[in-house]
């Protein structure tokens, strides 16, 4: 579908005939992903969206190399994935900071982790401005805000510059207000850094404010059944009428439009 | 507050001032005068009470000469409850200006009267009148003429004790610590050495005292090998369970931020367990005290188990409690020490978990 675009835009990830399925213990296999077929092109924002159980999450954890595909390959900039890498950086659902380490260290641990630590460590204090958390340095996680938490872990992910960032649900479990405030850091974010990001959501408002390209899934199997470009210019209208109008296509392609009453507005 | 975090205002994060505990009333500075001088008043009755109440039974008081001054049992009786008087009254005045320390203070102000009372209940009884069964339960007096006739002795078993605490506990922590990581890093060694970590582990350490003694060139040796090994089990049992209810969540975030695994053991794990870990420290604590006395009174060149012994032989009994006092002082030191130690490492724990 995308031949020609492929051609003349970078690809920086390729995913190629990737089935994977899960086996419980009773015999039972659920069929993740069928047959996905999927080109990340260099520094855009693509949006996974689709039910639960769609295998979106899945597919993040494959490309993160967290685990490995049944059958078929991820190719990120011509190599081959075959286990986590710190050029694919992941923010979980639940930030999962590390509870015994202040926010500062939290946003050090891929530097030490790496042992470029003493050579990058002016960097952290960049990164703690960048999400807004100054003056929150030394505090431990459980003495922030959840929306604070979440910022770290994008801020955690970050620091080892790295080539794509996956993003899975990480506003999920945030009211609004602070969704909203984090959506547009990623923005800002990327921007800075040019960084390819995929994100994972159920949310079709945050998948269209933020997305260059929409990836939109279907469960069991878990199969992409569309890709949708989004070429509204940044800043986005969240209540703007081509805003609107992409927000009915995607719910009706997912089946939902029928199901949900027209809202009358969104934030 | 979260709120207004989120918007950008700047609240500090850590609260300087510790909030009053469920059941510790506030007290006002005004209050405070009363509750201090209820602190100070039982010891200073006891001290009273040792001075004037008259000497009625027949009891022999020896004089010893310490730095060149003539000294009784009574006079270092009140020179003790003097001390703590000292002791209390500069941790009252340093109470004063903050009111968390002002109520925890004055919350412990009627057991601290009540206690000056029993001592001298206990002075009046066991010395003056004498009406305590002799010679099995002397008087504080009497108890404190242990370090005026022996207090070189005294000294010289609890550094017996100290040393020999100090060897067993620490190999015993090094060694429960490592062993755990690995047992519970490794599913093979798990499977394999767990088991019998359980079994021997509800050995009395003490058990081995026969092994011990034949195995090893010198009792000291020896009781340090039984120290260690009552350590170890529980600090190793406790480490394994703490590597291993390490959320895997926790080592996937951490490989994808690029860590190896040696990183995922000791910066992941490892500090993930160490709540685990100081709980195993602590029961351990609790063991290699009993091992430790246990294996002095049962052969030993030294050490405060000796000394109740040698002393128990002579029917010094006044002696076995000077030995108990000793040892109830040193044990609460080394635990009050780990605590502090504990609280230092765990301190990102502090206000997210029910204390």
């Amino acid at each position: 579908m995308n031949k020609e675009l492929s051609v003349i835009s970078d690809i920086i990830l390729s995913i190629e005939n990737v089935n994977h399925t899960y086996y419980d213990d009773t015999d039972n296999h659920v069929e993740a992903l069928q047959d996905i077929n999927l080109e990340v092109r260099r520094g855009e924002f693509l949006s996974i969206i689709g039910s639960s159980g769609c295998g979106k999450t899945t597919l993040l954890r494959l490309i993160a190399g967290l685990e490995k595909p049944e059958t078929g390959k991820l190719i990120l900039n011509g190599e081959q994935i075959f286990g986590p890498d710190p050029q694919r950086g992941y923010v979980f659902q639940q930030g999962g900071l590390f509870q015994w380490l202040t926010v500062e260290k939290n946003i050090a641990v891929g530097l030490k982790a790496r042992h470029v630590y003493k050579e990058n460590k002016e960097r952290i204090a960049h990164y703690i401005d960048l999400i807004g958390l100054k003056g929150f340095e030394k505090s431990y996680p459980h003495q922030i805000s959840g929306g604070m938490a979440q910022r770290v872990a994008i801020a955690r992910a970050l620091i080892n510059n790295p080539r794509v960032l996956l993003l899975d649900e990480p506003m999920g479990a945030l009211d609004s207000f602070t969704r909203a405030d984090i959506q547009d850091k990623l923005l800002e974010m990327r921007k800075e850094n040019d960084t390819t990001m995929i994100l994972v959501t159920h949310d079709v408002d945050e998948a269209i404010y933020l997305s260059d390209r929409i990836v939109i899934m279907t469960p069991r199997p878990g199969r992409i059944s569309e890709i949708m470009e989004v070429k509204l210019p940044h800043p986005r209208s969240r209540g703007g009428s081509e805003f609107l109008a992409i927000r009915k296509d995607i719910l009706e392609k997912l089946h939902l439009a029928s199901a949900l009453p027209q809202p009358e507005y969104t934030i | 507050m979260e709120n207004s975090v989120e918007i950008g205002l700047p609240i500090p994060a850590n609260i300087k001032a510790k909030p009053l505990k469920k059941g510790l009333k506030a007290v006002s500075t005004k209050a405070w005068g009363g509750y201090f001088s209820l602190t100070l008043l039982g010891f200073a009755i006891a001290i009273l009470a040792n001075l004037l109440v008259r000497q009625i039974a027949d009891v022999e008081i020896k004089t010893y000469t310490l730095a060149g001054i003539p000294v009784t049992f009574n006079t270092l009786y009140q020179l003790v409850l003097g001390a703590i008087i000292v002791i209390y009254a500069i941790s009252g005045i340093y109470s004063y200006s903050d009111p968390y320390r002002r109520a925890k203070f004055a919350s412990r102000a009627p057991f601290h009267f009540v206690m000056g009372l029993a001592l001298t209940a206990w002075d009046i009884l066991g010395t003056k009148l004498l009406l305590l069964p002799q010679p099995f339960f002397p008087g504080p007096a009497k108890i404190l003429e242990s370090f005026l006739m022996e207090g070189d002795f005294i000294w010289e078993n609890t550094l017996y004790s100290l040393r020999l605490f100090a060897a067993g506990f620490s190999l015993g922590v090094i060694f429960g610590i490592g062993t755990g990581i690995i047992i519970g890093w490794f599913p093979k060694v798990y499977y394999w050495v767990y088991p019998i970590l359980k079994i021997t582990g509800v050995i009395p350490a003490v058990a081995w005292m026969p092994f011990a003694l034949t195995l090893f060139p010198t009792p000291f040796s020896a009781a340090v090998f039984l120290i260690v090994i009552c350590a170890w089990f529980s600090i190793a049992a406790l480490t394994a369970q703490g590597i291993q209810s390490t959320p895997k969540s926790l080592f996937e975030i951490a490989r994808t931020l690029g860590a190896k695994t040696p990183f995922l053991v000791f910066r992941i794990a490892v500090p993930q367990a160490m709540p685990q870990i100081f709980t195993g420290i602590a029961n351990a604590n609790g063991f290699a005290f009993t091992t430790l006395v246990m294996a002095e009174m049962m052969g030993q060149p030294g050490g405060l188990g000796y000394y109740i012994n040698l002393s128990k032989v002579w029917s010094a009994y006044y002696k076995v409690f000077a030995s108990i006092l000793v040892m109830a002082v040193l044990f609460s030191l080394i635990m009050k020490g780990i605590g502090l130690i504990q609280a230092r490492v765990l301190r990102w724990q502090k206000g997210w978990v029910k204390e």
